[in-house]
């Protein structure tokens, strides 16, 4: 039984492999590209519009308001690289619909990829908004004894991201491999569609949590000044996973 | 038994401990957030927005411990590097 698409190999010469991940991979860029190439390529101003860009204009308007609401005030400038994370994950489970198709994102090398561009961009975009020192001294909040740990934080939320993703959309197929021995005919059905479901929710999950991290990166000294602000934004917490947590607790407390 | 069994042995029991045994807690955490979002969804409609999108970046958090476990269970299972090193071992000797 294979455990990721990795180890199915199309096409191979000499040292030069491809495997099943890299392909549907560029299949589904290909796709992507391809298919917002057409859309865009005739935009109308005018109330007609073409049922295709309606279609382009919810999803990016519904990313939009989503990266808003986790507590980005320019969401704009965080659209390309958190859109284009939703817009595969989200493609690449919803692609599972197609017989024969394996999503990459159950190949470890895929997702540990895209968790590395989290990896990259959550201090890139924090050094952007707010400076080299400032965003350095932000890993000695609250105090100097927490840097190791917000060091290793870094590195062990970029593995829960890639893990978790890998062991989602791994678990899915091969369930219904499992299954497919044992019940073929109509259970294995019912799971593609819950596959279908969680496929979903992870492709939200992964890019709420990038939107997360690089809220708490770059927002970390705004409430710092004013300790407890009603905004709906993550905490001042410094870890990742004290970010969402602790911005939740802080808002519902003050409902309640 | 000599050690291809013990290792084989080890390994099916183990991987079935790990999924057993560590979905046990994520479980009861889950639970017990889902119970809590559901009576503050009660509570204050409203929120329904924040408490939902922070509900699931929750489960995601609480949800990837078990997800470990099934990993290093599958890992047992399909890819053993102990398992793959007594199989090179044996097939070199």
């Amino acid at each position: 039984m294979r455990l990721s698409p990795d180890q199915l190999v199309l096409w191979q010469h000499g040292a030069f492999k491809l495997n099943a991940t890299i392909a549907y991979t560029w299949c589904l860029m290909f796709a992507l590209a391809a298919g917002s190439k057409l859309i865009t390529r005739r935009l109308s101003f005018a109330p007609e519009r073409s049922r295709w860009q309606n279609f382009l204009e919810i999803i990016v308007t519904g990313i939009e308001q989503q990266i808003e609401a986790v507590g980005l005030s320019r969401p704009r400038s965080y659209l390309p690289f958190l859109g284009t994370l939703f817009l595969l994950l989200a493609t690449a489970a919803l692609c599972t619909i197609i017989p024969g198709y394996e999503p990459p994102t159950a190949s470890l090398s895929t997702t540990a990829a895209l968790a590395l561009c989290v990896l990259v961009a959550v201090p890139l975009f924090g050094i952007l908004e707010r400076g080299l020192g400032s965003y350095l001294a932000s890993y000695l909040q609250p105090t100097v004894i927490m840097l190791p740990f917000n060091i290793i934080s870094e590195f062990s939320r970029t593995l829960a991201l890639a893990v978790r993703l890998f062991g989602n959309m791994m678990s899915g197929s091969m369930i219904i491999a499992i299954l497919l021995t044992l019940t073929p005919f109509f259970f294995p059905l019912v799971m593609t569609l819950l596959g279908l479901l969680t496929g979903m929710v992870q492709a939200y999950i992964f890019s709420i949590l990038a939107a997360v991290y690089i809220a708490a990166a770059t927002r970390t000294s705004e409430l710092a000044r004013q300790p407890r602000a009603a905004g709906p934004g993550p905490g001042p917490g410094p870890g990742p996973g004290s970010g969402p947590g602790s911005g939740a607790d802080a808002s519902s407390d003050e409902h309640t | 038994m000599d050690s291809m069994t013990i290792i084989a042995v080890a390994s099916i029991v183990t991987a079935g401990m790990t999924t057993g045994i560590g979905v046990l807690g994520p479980a009861l955490g889950e639970g017990r957030a889902v119970a809590t979002a559901l009576s503050s969804l009660a509570q204050q409609p409203d929120a329904s927005a924040t408490i939902t999108r922070t509900l699931f970046v929750g489960l995601a958090m609480i949800e990837s411990t078990a997800i470990y476990c099934f990993v290093v269970s599958m890992i047992l299972m399909f890819a053993n590097p102990f398992w793959n090193s007594v199989i090179a071992h044996a097939a070199g000797k």
